[in-house]
């Protein structure tokens, strides 16, 4: 292992906390929907673990992960094999993928939505995506979230608006399912790291990102979190795990992710 | 056979009240000249079943949609369809709204003839709740409970193609088919538009014909059209058309579908349309989309 870095921005800090979710899932399908988790489970398929199998976004499995953005001309993608929308979902039934995703909300179930804001369902306030695939996403595999702007509004007090996946609810598991089927790994915000071992899943807080005060997680989420008396700083990024990250996205498009491009540590 | 027809004999096909798939995904290989003539017709109360784009978006604005079956409506690259989400806001069509697979096994449940297919996807979510139809089914073989994903039946598809000869051999040549064999196999009837209408022997190949993604016997009607998937694209021939879209888009916050349609649809014939988006060439120029 190299030295952690001490020059790194806070979306290369969420990359790899990102990447570090996949070290022990063996050969699965990562999905990260959005850049920053495209890169990250690029950085995990480059260091810690190679048997992660990515697509091209499009319709083919890759041996090695496309960088992102534009590519050269006479860039050749490594395909191993086709995977179109179609075949996606013999994957996604299997249970061997593991996405990380960008709700709109989250609720202390860790249930999420990007389907519709406020009003009634059949007149919503505010008509977003759609449930695409997450329903199916949440209930067949493991599944991780990145949250740019960790505040009350995605963070909701009570239950989303449209819940769109299965989370640690006991009053929505169906006849015969179980609540330990569900597999909600970690919670990744631009304020720290948490996933579902709290008491009963209840969400708890893992790692606090350099200079970010606990109270201010607490005061920028809806709902009650578990939290451990001793609450350790999210690993810094390594040098070597920098450069991997800047081969994966050589247009630099991970500074345009986060308002204003934070560093890693607050000033 | 020769199924070859105009895109005015397939809405006259069509009646009011339908159920129509439509093929494609986003703003991918979308069959918008198709869907144009729609909106240039009478037809109304349509049902709509679709990985969603401007397809559903335009249908919606212009009044022609009862009720939209969808996972999704977007333009990708832009999130929000914004003449969808205007038809949502305003509570003006019903909604059946699933899950991406969901829609995939309606439509499977559809072509094999079978009532449903059970399937946990969709438990624990409000998917369940919101659409009253999709029941929840005890299995005769375990303790547990199951979503039976009711067969999406349709009285009608639109699909567009890269090529297709006139008995109804249809080729798709871009990385992905979507789920249009299913489209094709749900529905009664099957019209699909091409940008190239070519001779039986262009399939004779094996690289050719593996790319042939339903039997003929499924396809109701070819429309050669050029270019009909324009503003969608139809990889590899053409990429999407980034400045349509974002007009298109704007249009919603600035003179609304109406003024868009006085422009581009409208009193226009296809041909019409082309011109004023710069022409067959310039659509055949459209650069492909980097994922």
């Amino acid at each position: 292992m190299s030295e952690p870095a001490t020059d790194y921005s806070l979306a290369e800090l969420l990359i790899c906390a990102n990447a570090a979710a996949y070290d022990n899932d063996g050969e699965i399908l990562v999905t990260g929907i959005g850049i920053l988790p495209r890169i990250a489970g690029s950085l995990a398929m480059k260091s810690t673990n190679p048997d992660i199998m990515m697509t091209d976004s499009e319709a083919w499995v890759l041996s090695e992960p496309n960088p992102v953005g534009n590519r050269p001309a006479d860039f050749v993608q490594k395909n191993e094999t086709w995977m179109g929308f179609s075949r996606i979902f013999d994957n996604v039934w299997s249970g061997r993928r593991h996405i990380t995703g960008g709700p709109t909300q989250i609720d202390r179930f860790g249930q999420s939505n990007i389907s519709c804001l406020g009003g009634s369902y059949e007149q919503p306030k505010v008509q977003m995506l759609g449930a695409r695939g997450f329903p199916g996403n949440s209930i067949s595999h493991a599944n991780s979230f990145l949250v740019p702007s960790h505040n009350t509004r995605v963070f909701v007090d009570g239950e989303c608006d449209m819940v769109c996946t299965i989370g640690y609810n006991p009053d929505r598991v169906a006849k015969g399912h179980k609540l330990s089927d569900v597999d909600l790994r970690m919670v990744l915000t631009n304020l720290c790291v948490m996933d579902f071992g709290g008491p009963d899943y209840q969400m708890r807080v893992v790692s606090l990102h350099p200079g970010v005060d606990i109270q201010e997680v607490i005061d920028n989420t809806g709902f009650e979190l578990c939290i451990p008396d001793a609450i350790p700083q999210t690993s810094a990024p390594t040098q070597q795990q920098l450069d991997i990250i800047a081969e994966i996205d050589p247009h630099n498009l991970r500074s345009k992710q986060l308002k204003d491009n934070p560093p890693g540590v607050r000033a | 056979m020769n199924k070859v027809m105009q895109a005015t004999d397939v809405v006259a096909s069509l009646s009011d009240g339908m159920t129509i798939g439509i093929g494609g995904w986003g703003p991918r290989r979308k069959p918008m000249a198709l869907i144009r003539e729609i909106l240039r017709s009478d037809l109304k109360d349509l049902t709509i079943v679709a990985y969603g784009g401007a397809d559903v978006g335009m249908l919606c604005a212009a009044g022609k949609v009862k009720k939209v079956v969808f996972a999704f409506v977007s333009l990708d690259f832009i999130p929000l369809e914004p003449y969808f989400r205007q038809a949502r806001q305003q509570g003006a069509i019903e909604t059946l709204e699933i899950d991406e697979g969901m829609m995939l096994l309606g439509l499977r449940a559809a072509a094999w003839g079978c009532p449903f297919i059970p399937t946990q996807v969709g438990l624990g979510t409000d998917v369940i709740n919101v659409n009253p139809e999709l029941k929840l089914v005890d299995s005769p073989y375990d303790d547990k409970e199951w979503l039976a994903m009711p067969a999406l039946k349709l009285d009608a598809s639109l699909i567009h193609v890269d090529r297709a000869d006139q008995r109804g051999v249809c080729q798709i040549k871009g990385a992905d088919h979507y789920m249009d064999d299913w489209f094709a196999r749900a529905a009664d009837k099957t019209f699909v538009s091409c940008d190239e209408l070519v001779e039986s022997d262009h399939f004779y190949s094996e690289d050719e014909a593996r790319f042939v993604f339903w039997e003929r016997s499924q396809t109701t009607g070819v429309i050669p059209i050029a270019g009909g998937a324009h503003p969608s694209s139809c990889t590899p021939l053409y990429g999407f058309d980034v400045a349509h879209f974002k007009e298109y888009s704007a249009s919603a916050k600035d003179g609304g579908f109406e003024a868009y349609a006085d422009k581009y649809i409208n009193g226009k014939t296809e041909a019409d349309y082309q011109q004023s988006v710069g022409g067959l060439d310039a659509i055949k120029a459209l650069p492909l989309a980097v994922y």
